[in-house]
């Protein structure tokens, strides 16, 4: 079979910063092809430049031949007949994606009308045809919704509907479940899958993912760097992995860190029947609102220098339950201890209380102000001791230390560090008062899968000589398994499984931590195998 | 809908009644007897104590804030002391010049405005954005009672095309009415019209970086579609909250133009009112000009619901 | 990286600090005095001795001009200063305690204030207390108010919904100090530039309120006021009204290039974007 698509020699430069560094790859008829790499390795700007859509100031060269005819040569209206009609793309982030005035019929509709296959009246029929094939059938969701009456996964669906309207011969999907629960990703991406089987689509998927990639491509190409670094049929390349970057990029991604059981019986956190309700904005003009119970008679313990992980997809509850915990929130009912002493919001909460429990951040880019100097920003928990510390500077030098970071960091601003670096930052704060127990609310899920593993062996190591006890809060059922003993599984504001992180994890009794255990993408068990054996 | 509707016509009324006590709480904080304020010094105790009768002064605060809030929704603004007409009759009269002049600039404005601001952002970096945003830097720098000034002397005194000044009435035709009114509203226009030009342009360069503009092209939608069919609309929810906020402006500069074109507005009224202490035209304008501008901003929130799902739900 | 100062930023600078320049030399020393009328060089055109020319009283029109800088940047600094200092600690209240009675009723408050325009209030307090500067500076800056706080609330808003926020109450701070060390330096950028701005519309509302006789009061020299009188002459001395006007243009003109300027420089947004 020949190529449909083919990249050659591609590059690109972004104001003169190079992107792309002469990338090359082909896609055939009905394929599906995998482009893996981490942040800024250039694989969202390859789809982009398959697309001609480059952000200003963005140079490319090289050629890019659909069925042998340069797209590179093309005027920009030659382009506007052949995106949406002959390829088509879907992005990232479903919640902007769409036009927030406009419903989604009519944004389905649009991709007939602008290529004039059909008349609006038709586009209309169509439409609604396509939005049924992407699982948003009419008397379901009525197609005179707006974007923001659906959910994430329900948008993703509308940009598929678009992307596919005139069922074109390819179909971009950059990280199109990055911002999805996995249950919801395991059903785009099945969708994804059915649609390259039926509509006979090729499929470029582009994601940082390798598990998603294992189970969807039919061909995978690796990117480091603005360079395809290694590229073969899926099955083979996640077999031999000849180039250490991909081998690299595999190891983190199941990455174990080695760990000490620091966990003794005595009780440190002990929730007992927590509620929090939220007022939801009123329906009626008067009367009483009604309320939404976020978190709803949730019991648990922490004990001394445990990991204790909290699974459960977005909007279960994670975010509500650690605020109470906390202190920021008060909570409506049940109780919260630590220690024997219990947790009241706001200033009642004595800061001797406050001190013994800190917190991590998920977004190592708004967790610090911008204007505070690195110093500053770790000493800032000082605030809750009675008397400053004798010499501060050497206490936040010693926590630096501990998290891996030179001293002289105390004078630098936080937009001179790395992404992981902030991490490890953000660790130093919630260390520097030597708290028992510290939350890690999603705390590497922002990370790449590399530094990701270069963390959570920082947090086993400093569990391991600390003995302190860590909540760890992640919607990523391979991180959990890494770095905690038990785990407590959250759906719909309860927890509706608890036990060994081991257990839990293999043999789950609740459905729904068996939905969700299913629903996280896999690289093989026999692929594995054969790699390491 | 009809909740979103609910909601901003009780805020409408409460608006009102704030804005109608605060007047009358400024009104009343004159020092001394008002009455004798409205007289003058020379006024004579008989002569003081009619009036006080005739403003209803002799009453509890709360009492005559009744009287008078009573009195204006019934259209009832009270007798003009100097004029010793009717305020409502009084205000009738110069509206008729009033209204129609901020019309008329408002129109000017959108209409300048609009087309300059698409022109602007859709060719951005390009020669003509930066034509236009040097020319409505200087147009929003201009102050429009000069403005109108330099209208006068080109148009008026050199050109003899319109006239200095003045107004003709409606009896005149509308035509002749018009022609009167096109040199202030030109004057009143301009300023604004920059300024919502460059709001426009921004709103707008602002939408075409959003995600959906990209699905939008990915779709297939050339660049100008992707502008006229997604950006636009959104574009504009920004700009409709600046152009209720002209509206003021507008409502306000009028009373200075009428001053430049010798117009019998209710700019004209209020100075007069000032200089002769006629309290209770002050007093009544000033009700009517905050009664305008809330209730614009009032449109301007319906309109914002319509322009905007998501507000209809939500609120 | 040091950004590099935009060039509109330093035309409008330049310009500006001309006019504050001029108001400053204006207090030690003037061409002429601006109070003394001297009938027999009455609108003479300008010369050696009158760089600018006269006015219908033989007054200098340099140093009017001079003076009435001093008049305008005066009243408009001190409009922009009540506007910040109200303005600002009501947003970030409202801000710090969003959602509550206290955030509705600032911003009620601050939607009833926006109803009035500065020439409405100015009429109102001129109604009372009778024409002066100090009543313009008034008027002008209690409807600088709601400006300033909206724009604090809004930009604070933002803030406090990031985890840094969350960061410093974890660290036990109150909403008082969070606001103190963490959401003041914040906005800061927001709002010199919303300062900048306000500055330029209390020159042209200073301008249009002594236009109408509501702002400073003869005999201290006003543009507005010299355009006002400039006016009936405009056939005979269009000189007159052209001056004070072009002044007005020029200084408003100079702040709104700083203004925007100043927000290329500090936006992050466009920063990132020119990198």
């Amino acid at each position: 079979m020949t190529a449909m698509i083919e990249a050659r020699g591609l590059s690109l430069a972004i104001h003169a910063t190079p992107i792309l560094r002469g990338v090359s790859f082909a896609l055939r008829e009905g394929e599906t092809f995998g482009l893996v790499g981490e942040s800024g390795s250039g694989k969202s700007m390859t789809a982009l430049s398959l697309m001609r859509l480059l952000p200003e100031g963005a140079e490319a060269s090289g050629e890019i031949l659909l069925d042998g005819r340069d797209l590179m040569a093309l005027g920009e209206a030659e382009m506007c007949d052949l995106r949406g009609r002959e390829m088509a793309m879907i992005s990232q982030e479903p919640m902007t994606a769409l036009n927030p005035v406009q419903t989604i019929a009519d944004q389905v509709a649009e991709t007939l009308i602008v290529h004039g296959a059909a008349r609006p009246r038709e586009a209309r029929r169509i439409a609604l045809e396509r939005l049924a094939r992407v699982g948003l059938p009419p008397d379901a969701i009525p197609p005179d919704r707006y974007p923001h009456e659906l959910s994430g996964g329900q948008r993703q669906r509308v940009a598929i509907a678009m992307a596919i309207a005139l069922r074109p011969r390819l179909l971009i999907a950059d990280e199109p479940t990055t911002a999805l629960d996995v249950t919801t990703q395991a059903q785009i991406l099945a969708l994804l899958k059915g649609l390259v089987r039926e509509e006979g689509m090729g499929l470029m998927l582009i994601t940082h993912d390798l598990a998603v990639v294992a189970g969807m491509a039919d061909r995978v190409a690796v990117m480091q760097e603005g360079w395809i670094v290694e590229e073969g049929d899926t099955e083979s390349l996640f077999t031999r992995m000849r180039h250490p970057y991909t081998r690299a990029l595999f190891e983190a991604s199941a990455h174990q860190p080695e760990r000490r059981a620091t966990a003794r019986a005595e009780p440190l956190l002990v929730a007992e029947d927590v509620v929090r309700e939220y007022r939801m904005p009123g329906l009626r003009l008067f009367g009483p609102a009604p309320r939404f119970r976020a978190v709803d008679h949730v019991s648990f313990t922490i004990h001394k220098g445990e990991s204790l992980g909290l699974v459960g997809e977005s909007g279960c509850g994670k975010s509500t339950l650690t605020r109470a915990l906390l202190g920021l929130d008060p909570i409506d009912g049940g109780r919260i201890r630590l220690g024997g002493e219990e947790i009241t919001a706001g200033r009642h909460m004595p800061a001797r209380l406050r001190r013994r429990m800190q917190v991590v951040f998920q977004d190592p880019y708004a967790s610090f102000d911008p204007r505070w100097k690195v110093g500053r920003l770790v000493a800032e928990p000082f605030h809750l001791l009675e008397t400053p510390p004798e010499d501060p500077g050497a206490r936040v030098a010693e926590v630096l230390a501990d998290v891996g970071l030179p001293a002289d960091a105390t004078d630098r601003y936080i937009h001179e560090f790395s992404g992981g670096q902030r991490q490890r930052i953000a660790i130093a704060r919630a260390l520097v008062l030597s708290p028992d127990l510290v939350i890690l609310d999603e705390a590497v899920s922002a990370l790449d899968v590399s530094i990701r593993a270069q963390i959570l062996d920082l947090l086993a190591d400093l569990q391991a000589r600390l003995g302190l006890a860590w909540l760890f809060i992640s919607h990523d059922l391979n991180v959990v398994r890494a770095i905690t003993d038990r785990v407590l599984v959250m759906q719909a504001g309860r927890i509706v499984e608890e036990g060994q992180t081991e257990r839990v994890l293999t043999a789950p009794e609740h459905p729904y931590t068996q939905t969700l255990i299913k629903a996280a993408p896999q690289i093989p068990a026999a692929w594995r195998k054969a790699l390491h054996g | 809908m009809i909740r979103y509707l609910a909601r901003r016509l009780l805020s409408l009324a409460l608006s009102l009644i704030a804005a109608s006590i605060v007047i009358f709480a400024v009104i009343e904080v004159i020092p001394g007897d008002p009455a004798a304020y409205m007289l003058g010094l020379n006024a004579s105790p008989e002569a003081v104590e009619a009036l006080r009768d005739q403003l209803g002064l002799n009453g509890t605060a709360f009492s005559r804030y009744l009287d008078w809030a009573g009195g204006l929704l019934q259209g009832d603004f009270g007798q003009s002391y100097t004029y010793r007409v009717p305020v409502a009759e009084l205000i009738g009269e110069r509206i008729q010049v009033s209204l129609p002049l901020a019309a008329y600039a408002l129109a000017l404005t959108v209409l300048i405005a609009f087309p300059v601001g698409l022109i602007a952002a859709a060719r951005r970096g390009r020669p003509a954005d930066w034509g236009i945003m040097a020319a409505t830097q200087l147009g929003i720098a201009i102050p429009n009672f000069w403005f109108a000034m330099l209208l006068v002397l080109l148009f008026a005194v050199k050109l003899h095309w319109f006239s200095a000044g003045g107004f003709p009435g409606w009896e005149g035709g509308l035509a002749a009415g018009l022609k009167a009114l096109t040199l202030p509203a030109i004057a009143l226009a301009l300023p604004q019209a920059s300024i919502l030009a460059r709001v426009m342009r921004s709103s707008l360069i602002d939408t075409l970086h959003q995600d959906y503009i990209r699905t939008a092209r990915a779709k297939g939608l050339t660049r100008r579609q992707a502008l006229l069919r997604h950006a636009l609309r959104n574009g504009l929810i920004p700009v409709l909250t600046i152009m209720g906020l002209q509206f003021s402006f507008l409502l306000a500069g009028a009373i200075i133009i009428e001053n430049v074109f010798f117009l019998p507005g209710l700019g004209r009224l209020i100075f007069q009112a000032i200089t002769q202490r006629d309290l209770i035209v002050v007093e009544s304008v000033v009700m009517l000009l905050v009664f305008a501008v809330i209730v614009v901003n009032f449109v301007v929130d319906i309109a914002y619901g319509a322009a905007d799902p998501r507000l209809r739900r939500r609120r | 990286m040091r950004a590099r100062l935009p060039l509109q930023f330093l035309i409008g600078a330049a310009i500006f600090a001309a006019f504050a320049l001029a108001a400053l030399v204006s207090f030690l020393w003037v061409p002429h005095d601006v109070t003394a009328l001297n009938i027999a060089a009455k609108l003479a055109p300008p010369s050696r001795e009158y760089p600018l020319g006269t006015d219908h009283f033989g007054r200098d029109m340099l140093s009017m001009l001079m003076v009435g800088a001093r008049t305008s940047i005066a009243v408009a600094i001190l409009a922009v200063g009540i506007g910040m200092l109200a303005g600002v600690p009501l947003g970030l209240w409202a801000a710090a305690r969003r959602g509550s009675l206290i955030d509705e009723i600032i911003m009620r408050g601050n939607d009833l204030v926006f109803a009035f325009p500065s020439l409405v209030i100015a009429i109102l307090i001129t109604a009372v207390f009778g024409p002066s500067a100090t009543n313009a500076i008034i008027a002008i800056g209690i409807f600088n108010i709601p400006v300033f706080a909206r724009v604090s609330r809004g930009a604070a808003l933002s803030l406090w919904t990031r985890d840094f926020i969350m960061a410093a109450r974890v660290a036990g701070k109150r909403a008082f100090r969070i606001s103190l060390e963490h959401i003041l330096p914040n906005i800061a950028n927001v709002l010199i530039v919303q300062g900048t701005i306000q500055f330029s519309l209390g020159i042209l509302a200073e301008a249009g309120l002594s236009y109408v006789g509501l702002g400073a009061q003869p005999p201290t020299p006003s543009w507005g006021r010299m355009l006002a009188e400039a006016q009936t002459m405009i056939y005979t001395a269009p000189r007159l009204a052209i001056l004070p006007g072009l002044a007005i243009v020029l200084a408003v003109l100079g702040l709104n290039l700083m203004g925007d300027g100043l927000r290329d420089l500090l936006d992050p947004r466009l920063r990132r974007a020119r990198q």
